[in-house]
């Protein structure tokens, strides 16, 4: 079978690669597209480690294939800091010890993004619920929130100063 | 594994000539077909996408009902305010799947095609009198939902058919719906039991119609007609409800798994049922609920 050629935008710039038809887009993220930072968990949409943003929405990437990203955007965790300079929830995943091993913490930070772009100021309870699709082994959870609940308050400032 | 054949084409008609290929398989939003497929249990031989179908994406108004594409994600649906408004129940069931992730994909039509009797859409979309448009090489035809479902993992669409749309009807002057859904957590969990409630109250608060359906209980989804007629006439009083118990008793066949023994699902079957006709009751009141 010969391999199909998808043409499609990774974090703003213009990308192709080669896959087969059943390949995941979490595959061709990993493989062709050397972006490593989506991990794979569980391959079966349990446990958020794989989130991407595909059109603005965030999906499990090990459960879409590859080739449906034809024409769509795609963002990793790869796009979340500007340059040199840490977007705010990386920074305070850091400052709160929001991670031990690491491996969920890109699939967090993605769909934490996502949460804070539709809701800038989200209680705790919607955090909670918001994130229920990203599993994390060590944390405990309670760091992670109060990340992204800081995080919050600093882009709320942000955008303060902006407007101001 | 042959890797399959994907396409996705952008109208039906496409879709339906390359659905019809022996062994191939529509593709909604991939929640179950991507897992089945990687696990052995399926080996489509093409997947046929139907995202890129106008027509099965995407919520429309039609008459004071509604048309939702059967690939849309369910996420689409808490964002209509006029469906969440009308069909307070379906959003809710359709809210329950997964997390934001599955839910950004998972469409209403693959959870009724995918046919497992712990779908939380189902019962709630039985018990609102939607419809499923059906499309095959014959052309097209409109049946009630629970005709979709025919076992496990099976429905009754002929091969080369698939689901293209859902209808809703519009939702009667005095209508309210509700989902209720027992699992074990709060999150990222199979339903225990689901049990769906539709009905209609008079201005003396009468119930006019009601619709009862229920999941994880039998080999289907179930619509149980004689639960509904217990409840019209009345003011769902008490007797009223126990003779829509005892309909509902006598209509379910749950089983033992590893989620909950039969005889759990049955006393739950019932407390859901209860609650679920207490809240679509308050809705058909007008009530927050
Ligand atoms: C982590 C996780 C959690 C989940 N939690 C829940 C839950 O809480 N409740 C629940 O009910 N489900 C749950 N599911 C299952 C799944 O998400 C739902 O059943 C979902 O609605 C399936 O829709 P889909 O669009 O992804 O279907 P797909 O996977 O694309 O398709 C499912 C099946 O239906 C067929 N099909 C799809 N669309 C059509 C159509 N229009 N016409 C004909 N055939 C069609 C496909 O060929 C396939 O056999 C969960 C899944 C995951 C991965
Ligand atoms: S790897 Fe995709 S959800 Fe776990
Ligand atoms: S930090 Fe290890 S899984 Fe979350």
């Amino acid at each position: 079978m010969s391999k199909l050629h998808i043409t499609t935008t990774v974090n703003g710039d213009p990308a192709e690669f080669l896959c087969e038809a059943d390949d995941s887009l979490l595959a061709a993220l990993r493989g062709p597209l050397g972006l490593t930072g989506t991990k794979e968990g569980c391959g079966s949409g349990d446990c958020g480690a794989c989130t991407v943003m595909l059109d603005g929405s965030m999906v499990c990437s090990c459960l879409v294939l590859a080739a449906e990203a034809q024409g769509r955007r795609v963002e990793t965790v790869e796009g979340l800091a500007e340059g040199g300079a840490l977007h705010p929830l990386q920074q305070r995943f850091l400052e709160h010890g929001a991670l031990q091993c690491g491996f969920c913490t890109p699939g967090l930070l993605v769909a934490a993004r996502a949460l804070l772009e539709r809701n800038p100021d989200p209680s705790e309870e919607e955090a909670r619920y918001w994130l229920a699709g990203n599993l994390c082994r060590c944390t405990g959870y309670d760091k992670v929130i109060r990340a992204v609940l800081d995080a919050g308050r600093d882009l709320r400032q942000d955008h303060g100063e902006k407007v101001a | 594994m042959p890797p399959s054949p994907y396409s996705a084409p952008d109208n039906l008609g496409e879709a339906l000539g390359l659905a019809a290929a022996p062994g191939a398989r529509v593709l909604a939003g991939g929640t179950d077909l991507l897992i089945q497929t990687r696990a052995g249990r399926l080996a489509p031989t093409a997947m046929v996408d139907l995202k890129r179908i106008d027509r099965a994406m995407g919520i429309r108004p039609a008459g004071q009902g509604f048309v939702i594409g059967a690939a849309t994600p369910c996420t689409a649906l808490r964002d209509d305010a006029a469906l969440v408004a009308a069909w307070p129940g379906v959003v809710e069931a359709a809210s329950l799947i997964g997390s934001v992730q599955v839910r950004n994909r998972a469409s209403l039509g693959g959870n009724l095609c995918n046919a497992s009797p712990a779908a939380d859409s189902v019962p709630a979309l039985i018990a609102a009198g939607a419809t499923a448009v059906v499309a095959g090489p014959g052309g097209e035809r409109e049946v009630p939902v629970e005709a979709i479902p025919a076992g496990p993992g099976r429905t009754t669409l002929a091969p080369g058919e698939l689901v293209i749309e859902l209808r809703l009807p519009p939702r009667p002057p005095g209508g309210g719906d509700a989902y209720l859904r027992l699992t074990p957590r709060t999150e990222m969990d199979i339903a225990v039991v689901g049990v769906g409630a539709a009905l209609v109250l008079d201005g003396s608060g009468r119930c006019t119609a009601a619709r009862i359906a229920l999941g994880a209980v039998a080999p289907t989804a179930l619509l149980v007609e004689a639960a509904g007629a217990a409840l019209v006439g009345t003011k769902l009083e008490e007797g009223a409800i126990a003779a829509m118990l005892a309909a509902i008793d006598a209509a379910i066949s749950p089983i033992d798994d590893q989620r909950a023994s039969a005889a759990y699902r049955r006393r739950i079957a019932g407390v859901l049922a209860t609650r679920a006709v207490a809240r679509a009751a308050a809705r058909a009141r007008g009530e927050q609920a």
